[in-house]
């Protein structure tokens, strides 16, 4: 398997896990998970609530811990090694269901605190880099207020606009529209859509299977800490093969 | 048949008796018979307290003279607390050394000043000032021994001078103690969370006054003959301490109160822990804890009466010993006022800071 592992984990392979496990205490949520992420690839994962697709994408950058198996970020092995920790999480942004967004900083503030204090770049610069990215996701005019002020689909594009200001490699998403009032998804989706034109390798965890159809490269369905099924989105949506896939896929349609 | 509506109905301003002070007094004091009569009744306790208290401290009070003999009206007699100022402010400082305690006073007030107000937005230089230049310069100025000043005991200290040694120091100590305590409190590492939690149940179980008795009076017992710390450094040492472990408390409120979010936002960002518990999780967290924090400091300010157990002459001890002054019989009364007043506007003022500060840092839904 590490054999495997060197070979594959050449300049086009952004993420990959290998047999990966993991427990809460005596629960088993992730099992034999092995997924390979190439660069620029899209990739929606979707799957009923509780069936660890989070935790999976959690894991890619440390905020759980697995137990069991393999992850490697951009060539580089998570172990507990801190440094390596904070080299992948410099490389990897991520986007959370409920923003998350600091809520005694400024709009800007959010967006410049990472690059001074993590990349060490000049004030001036990282300014000048997070009103370039507050631009792209259409908010440069609220640079100077707080979170509080904004409206959610606006909090969650500043959390996109921060997490780019560290120029990362990959993009996660955690359920990014879920907290979201249904006039407001689609600015956050447009976002997400013209941030995967651009070529950016992403993993979205989402129930927008709209976007799934439009945006990704490929499908992943998960149940009880397991991949199911993995497809391009096409064959995905017209021709599940699990019966689990398509029980889902049919409760979430007929609510969609 | 279905409704449309076409047109946007305009603003109009409330009714006239919802607003202004007749508005506002029908609708706060006199919305029911009840209220009403509520109203009337407090209205005649508060006068009967007000009238009560200017009487007894000013229309009958006694403010000219120099010895007990002046003391002829029927309210108070502060010709005692005048006679007495110059003890009850420096303690037994000499006289001709007070300039010192007034220079050290005036250097901490510019720093205050800077520090705490929001004159200067980069507070760098205050912080350096208040935290490193003025507590060397006090101690310098108070203590003396260097600089061609002449060393004044700590034992002639006193009055409210020393009570604002005691609670200075004990504040400045006590929250940066508090703080680490608290993030011990919750460290993931076992060793460090079990002495933090060790540290904080133990003091916080036991009076203060027990702690300042044993700094006192037992620590010297166990240190090796002719190994002695000041008496003022036993009681400052056993004040933050002690006060230490309700800042931790009170700070580990504030830290719960973070949703995970944010650590984990801070985290995926790249920043490490101390930069992610300094820039992001401590602001928020110290933040929701003023009030609590304020609290702590208040009572704190008020616990430093309490080195009079182990015969250190802070403010109330003073004025307490003044009373028993056989020349001076009988002024207990305006003694406990006065010091009481002395406390208030410390305090008082120790509340409305904390609340202008809530106000400042507020980000939340303000437009």
């Amino acid at each position: 398997m590490s054999e495997a592992a060197m070979t594959q984990s050449d300049i086009d392979v952004a993420i990959q896990l290998i047999g990966m496990h993991k427990w809460y205490g005596e629960f088993h949520v992730l099992k034999d998970i092995n997924l390979t992420v190439e660069r620029g690839e899209k990739i929606v994962v979707c799957g009923p609530s509780g069936s660890g697709k989070s935790t999976m994408i959690r894991c890619i950058n440390r905020l759980e811990e697995h137990q069991q198996g393999q992850i490697i970020v951009d060539g580089i092995e998570l172990t507990n090694d801190v440094k390596k920790i904070d080299e992948i999480r410099r490389e990897v942004g991520m986007v959370f269901q409920h923003f998350n967004l600091f809520p005694h900083l400024t709009v800007l503030e959010n967006c410049t605190l990472a690059p001074i204090w993590v990349r060490k770049t000049p004030k001036a610069e990282a300014e000048e880099i997070a009103m370039k990215f507050l631009e792209r996701v259409k908010i440069p005019e609220q640079a100077l207020k707080y979170p509080g002020q904004l409206s959610g689909g606006q909090q969650q594009r500043v959390a996109i606009a921060r997490s780019l200001c560290m120029n990362p490699r990959i993009m996660l998403f955690d359920e990014p529209t879920s907290a979201l009032d249904p006039e407001m998804i689609s600015e956050v989706l447009d976002t997400m859509i013209s941030l995967a034109e651009e070529g950016m390798t992403m993993i979205c965890v989402t129930h927008e299977m709209g976007f799934a159809k439009t945006v990704a490269d490929r499908v992943i369905f998960m149940d009880e800490g397991e991949i199911i099924e993995q497809a391009p989105p096409t064959e995905f949506f017209e021709n599940p093969q699990s019966e689990r896939t398509q029980l889902f896929l049919s409760q979430i349609l007929h609510n969609g | 048949m279905a409704i449309v509506k076409t047109e946007r109905h305009e603003d109009l301003p409330p009714p006239v008796s919802q607003t202004g002070v007749i508005g506002w007094m029908r609708e706060n004091l006199f919305s029911s018979p009840l209220n009403a009569l509520l109203t009337v009744v407090s209205l005649y306790v508060i006068w009967w307290a007000v009238s009560g208290i200017v009487s007894y401290a000013f229309i009958n009070a006694n403010f000219v003279g120099e010895t007990r003999e002046d003391c002829t009206g029927t309210g108070a007699c502060w010709v005692f607390i005048k006679a007495r100022f110059g003890q009850i402010m420096y303690g037994f400082y000499p006289v001709e050394e007070r300039w010192r305690v007034d220079v050290g006073y005036v250097l901490a007030a510019i720093g205050l000043f800077f520090v705490l107000s929001d004159v200067v937005k980069d507070k760098k230089w205050s912080a350096i000032y208040m935290f490193v230049f003025v507590p060397v310069a006090c101690y310098f100025l108070f203590y003396g021994g260097s600089f061609g000043l002449e060393v004044v005991e700590t034992s002639q200290w006193g009055g409210l001078f020393l009570t604002l040694v005691l609670a200075s120091v004990s504040i400045f100590v006590s929250l940066p103690l508090g703080i680490v305590l608290a993030l011990g409190r919750r460290s993931s590492m076992p060793i460090v969370r079990m002495l933090c939690v060790g540290f904080i149940e133990f003091v916080r179980g036991v009076p203060l006054i027990t702690v300042l008795f044993m700094a006192s009076v037992m620590l010297p017992l166990f240190l090796p003959e002719g190994v002695n710390f000041d008496k003022l450094i036993r009681a400052l040492v056993g004040m933050s301490l002690f006060s230490a472990a309700y800042m931790a408390e009170v700070v580990r409120g504030g830290l719960q109160a973070i949703p995970k979010g944010q650590m984990e936002a801070a985290k995926s960002l790249g920043l490490g822990y101390w930069q992610a518990m300094g820039l992001i999780i401590l602001p928020q967290a110290l933040k929701i804890s003023i009030p609590s924090i304020v609290n702590t400091f208040i009572g704190l300010f008020k616990d430093t009466t309490l080195v009079l157990i182990i015969g250190l002459l802070d403010l109330l001890s003073i004025v307490k010993a003044g009373t028993t002054d056989k020349e001076w019989v009988g002024m207990a009364t305006e003694g406990y006022v006065f010091v009481a007043a002395v406390f208030w506007v410390f305090c008082f003022g120790m509340s409305r800071y904390s609340i202008w500060l809530e106000n400042k840092l507020h980000t939340g839904h303000k437009r």
